[in-house]
C-alpha cells in the first residue's frame, strides 16, 4: 500500500494530511494510530484478543443495535421535518409523506429499523448471557445493558403512537391501559382503594400513573404531544448517555470477554 | 383433516406442554441438537412444512401483514442462534471432556490482533449488509397505515406492538396489575439482578452447557418458552376478543369460545364443602392467601432445608442470594403453573378479591 501515482500524490496533498495525520495503515505504527486518532475508531481498542473479532463469537449484533440506532436518529431526524404532533395534523403529515414523497423510504426504513433494533438488541443480549459475559467484571455493565434493553422497547413504543392511526392508538391504549393497574398507583390497581379519606378519592383516573403518562384519561392529543418529545428528545438523550457509559465500560471492563 | 389436527395442536393447552417437553428434548440431547446434521435436516425438512403453512389462505393471510414480518425474522433469528450457541456450546464440552481447553482459549485465538483492519472492516461488512437488509425490506414491504384515529371505535383484537405481546397474552391468566405491572417489573429486576446471583466463576466468555447448566437452563426456559412462545401465541394465535384460533382458521368474529372458570373459594366453599360464601372477605379467600404464602414463602425454604440440590444450592449461594434466586423462579414458575390450573381445573383466580382489585 506504499502507493504509487495518484494515490499517492492525493495522500500527500496539504488537504489529505490535515485531515489524516499520520500515513497508509500498513504498520504497526499506524495502524495503532488510524485508531487512536479517530474520535470515531477509538472507540475500538488498538488491538485486541482474535476471539473477540470472530463473528461466530459475537454475532455482532451490539454493534448492530448501535448502528440501527444512528440509523433510526438519521431518518427519525428527516421525519420531524414533515411531521406536527398534534391530532389536527399528524396523519394528514403521514398520508402527505406517503403520497407526496416520491420513491420515499424513509418512513419504512425508520419503522422497519425500529423492529430489527428490538431484535438485534435481544439476540445481543441472548450472546452475552451465553458466553457468561455478564459475570465479574461485567456485572454492572449488563444492568446498564438491561436498562438500555427496556429504553429500546419504549422508544418502540412511544413512536407506535406517532402516525396518529387506529394501529397506533388503540395499541398505545392497550399498552398504556395496563399502567392504571399499578398497585397503589393506578385507580384499577391493588391498594388504590385504600387511599381514600372519606369521600375524597386520592387515586383516581384523574391522577393516577396513567393519567401522567398520557396527560389525560385516553390516549388523545396531550397523550400524542407527551409520547413525541419521550420520544424524539427525552429517551434518545438518555439512551445516547448510557450507551457512553456502556461501551466506555466494555473497554474499561477488559474489552469483549475472553477465556479468563 | 391434517389442518384441522394442526389447529388443535397449536392450542395453548397443547402446544404449550409440547413446547416444554422439546424444550427439555433439547437440553437433553444437546449435542445431538447443536450438530451440523441436525441442522441440515432440520432446513430440508422444514422447507416443505413451510410451503404447507403459506399454501393456506388463511395462514397466509395473518403472516403476510407487515407488522408481522418482524416476528418471522425474530423466529428465523431465534431458532439459528439457539442452534448455533448449542453447536458451539457442544463443541467445547467435547474439547473439555477430552481436557483440551474450549476453542476461544486455544493460543492462536487468545493472540492479540490489529482492530485495523481486523475489526473495523467486519464492522464495516455488517453495517453495509444491515443498510441492505433495511432498505430491501423498506422497499418490499410499505409502513403500515390504517384509518386515522378514532377513540369512539375499537378494533377488535386491540393488540399492543408485538414485543408486548408475550405480557398481553399473560393477561388470559392474570389480571394486569400482575401481567402488566408486577411481572414486567420483576422480569427486568430479575435479568439486572443475574450477575450478582450467578457465583459460578466457571463459562466466562466462551460457549459452554456443562459448565453451567442450571444457569442456562433457567434462562433459556424463560427467554424461549415464557417470552417467544408466548409472543407467537399473542400474535398469530389470537384472534378476535382474544379468542384462540389455530393458523389455518379465519379469524371468524363469531366464534364462540364457552369458558366457565371458577375461584379457588368458590371451589372449596360451595363445591367442596356445600356451605356458601362467608361474608368475610378474608374469611373467604382464606385458602388461596394460605396457598400463595405457602408457595412464595415456605417453598423456597423447604427446597434448602429438605432436598439436597436445594441444600447445595442455599451453601453455594449463600442465604440471600438463594432467597432472592428462589423468590424470582417461583414467581417466574408461577405463570406455567396458573395456566396447568387453567386448564386442568378451570381455575380463575386463586385469590379473588375483586372488592380490592386484588386478583391472583
Amino acid at each position: 500500500m506504499a502507493g504509487n501515482g495518484l494515490a499517492k500524490k492525493v495522500r500527500d496533498t496539504q488537504v489529505w494530511k490535515s485531515i489524516f495525520r499520520h500515513g497508509p495503515p500498513d504498520n504497526a505504527r499506524n495502524r495503532a494510530a488510524v485508531i487512536a486518532g479517530n474520535v470515531f475508531l477509538h472507540l475500538h481498542p488498538i488491538k485486541l484478543k482474535k476471539s473477540g473479532v470472530q463473528l461466530g463469537y459475537t454475532w455482532c449484533m451490539g454493534g448492530l443495535t448501535f448502528f440501527i440506532f444512528l440509523a433510526l436518529t438519521v431518518t427519525g431526524l428527516l421525519l420531524m421535518f414533515y411531521y406536527r404532533p398534534t391530532a389536527e395534523y399528524a396523519f394528514n403529515d403521514i398520508i402527505a409523506l406517503r403520497e407526496h414523497v416520491p420513491l420515499g423510504i424513509m418512513r419504512e426504513i425508520h419503522r422497519w429499523g425500529a423492529h430489527a433494533m428490538v431484535i438485534t438488541v435481544w439476540i445481543h443480549m441472548f450472546r452475552v448471557f451465553m458466553t457468561g459475559s455478564y459475570k465479574p467484571p461485567r456485572e454492572f455493565n449488563w444492568g446498564i445493558g438491561v436498562i438500555l434493553l427496556v429504553l429500546t422497547l419504549l422508544l418502540s413504543f412511544t413512536g407506535y403512537l406517532l402516525p396518529w392511526d387506529q394501529l397506533a392508538i388503540w395499541a398505545i391504549t392497550v399498552g398504556s391501559g395496563m399502567a392504571k393497574a399499578t398497585p397503589f398507583m393506578g385507580n384499577a390497581g391493588p391498594g388504590a382503594m385504600l387511599a381514600r379519606i372519606g369521600d375524597f378519592v386520592m387515586v383516581s383516573d384523574k391522577n393516577d400513573v396513567r393519567f401522567q403518562l398520557l396527560g389525560g384519561r385516553f390516549v388523545g392529543e396531550p397523550a400524542l404531544l407527551r409520547f413525541y418529545i419521550l420520544h424524539c428528545v427525552f429517551i434518545p438523550l438518555v439512551v445516547g448517555v448510557l450507551i457512553a457509559v456502556h461501551f466506555w465500560r466494555v473497554r474499561k471492563d477488559g474489552g469483549i470477554s475472553a477465556p479468563l | 383433516m391434517l389442518k384441522e389436527l394442526i389447529n388443535h395442536l397449536a392450542e395453548p393447552i397443547v402446544s404449550f406442554p409440547i413446547a416444554t417437553f422439546l424444550f427439555y428434548l433439547m437440553i437433553k440431547h444437546y449435542k445431538t441438537f447443536g450438530s451440523k446434521k441436525f441442522a441440515t435436516w432440520f432446513t430440508i425438512l422444514s422447507i416443505p412444512v413451510l410451503i404447507f403453512f403459506f399454501a393456506d389462505p388463511n395462514f397466509y393471510l395473518i403472516i403476510k401483514t407487515p407488522d408481522n414480518v418482524p416476528i418471522g425474522i425474530l423466529l428465523v433469528l431465534v431458532a439459528f442462534f439457539t442452534w448455533f450457541t448449542m453447536h458451539k456450546a457442544a463443541i467445547n464440552d467435547t474439547r473439555m471432556e477430552q481436557g483440551l481447553e474450549p476453542v476461544e482459549a486455544m493460543p492462536e485465538n487468545r493472540e492479540k490482533v490489529w482492530s485495523w483492519p481486523n475489526l473495523v472492516y467486519t464492522e464495516l461488512f455488517a453495517i453495509i449488509a444491515c443498510t441492505a437488509f433495511l432498505v430491501v425490506w423498506a422497499i418490499v414491504f410499505k409502513a403500515p397505515l390504517e384509518e386515522s384515529a378514532n377513540p369512539t371505535w375499537a378494533p377488535n383484537p386491540a393488540k399492543a406492538p408485538w414485543y408486548f405481546l408475550g405480557l398481553q397474552e399473560m393477561l388470559v391468566y392474570f389480571d394486569p396489575w400482575m401481567a402488566g405491572v408486577v411481572l414486567p417489573v420483576l422480569i427486568v429486576a430479575g435479568l439486572i439482578a443475574i450477575p450478582y446471583i450467578d457465583t459460578n466463576p466457571k463459562g466466562n466468555g466462551y460457549y459452554c452447557f456443562k459448565d453451567r447448566k442450571w444457569a442456562i437452563i433457567s434462562f433459556m426456559y424463560g427467554w424461549l418458552i415464557l417470552w417467544v412462545y408466548l409472543i407467537i401465541v399473542g400474535v398469530f394465535l389470537r384472534g378476535p376478543n382474544w379468542t384462540f384460533y389455530g393458523p389455518f382458521e379465519y379469524w371468524d368474529f363469531h366464534k364462540i369460545v364457552a369458558e366457565f372458570n371458577i375461584n379457588l373459594s368458590e371451589f372449596i366453599w360451595i363445591k367442596g364443602l356445600g356451605i356458601g360464601m362467608p361474608k368475610n372477605l378474608v374469611v373467604r379467600e382464606i385458602f388461596g392467601i394460605i396457598l400463595t404464602i405457602a408457595y412464595v414463602g415456605f417453598i423456597p425454604v423447604w427446597v434448602a432445608r429438605a432436598t439436597s440440590f436445594g441444600r447445595k444450592f442455599y451453601i453455594d449461594l449463600g442465604p440471600i442470594r438463594y432467597y432472592l434466586f428462589m423468590t424470582l423462579v417461583v414467581v417466574m414458575m408461577s405463570l406455567p403453573i396458573k395456566m396447568v390450573l387453567r386448564w386442568l381445573f378451570s381455575m380463575k383466580y386463586i385469590i379473588a378479591l375483586p372488592e380490592w382489585e386484588l386478583n391472583l
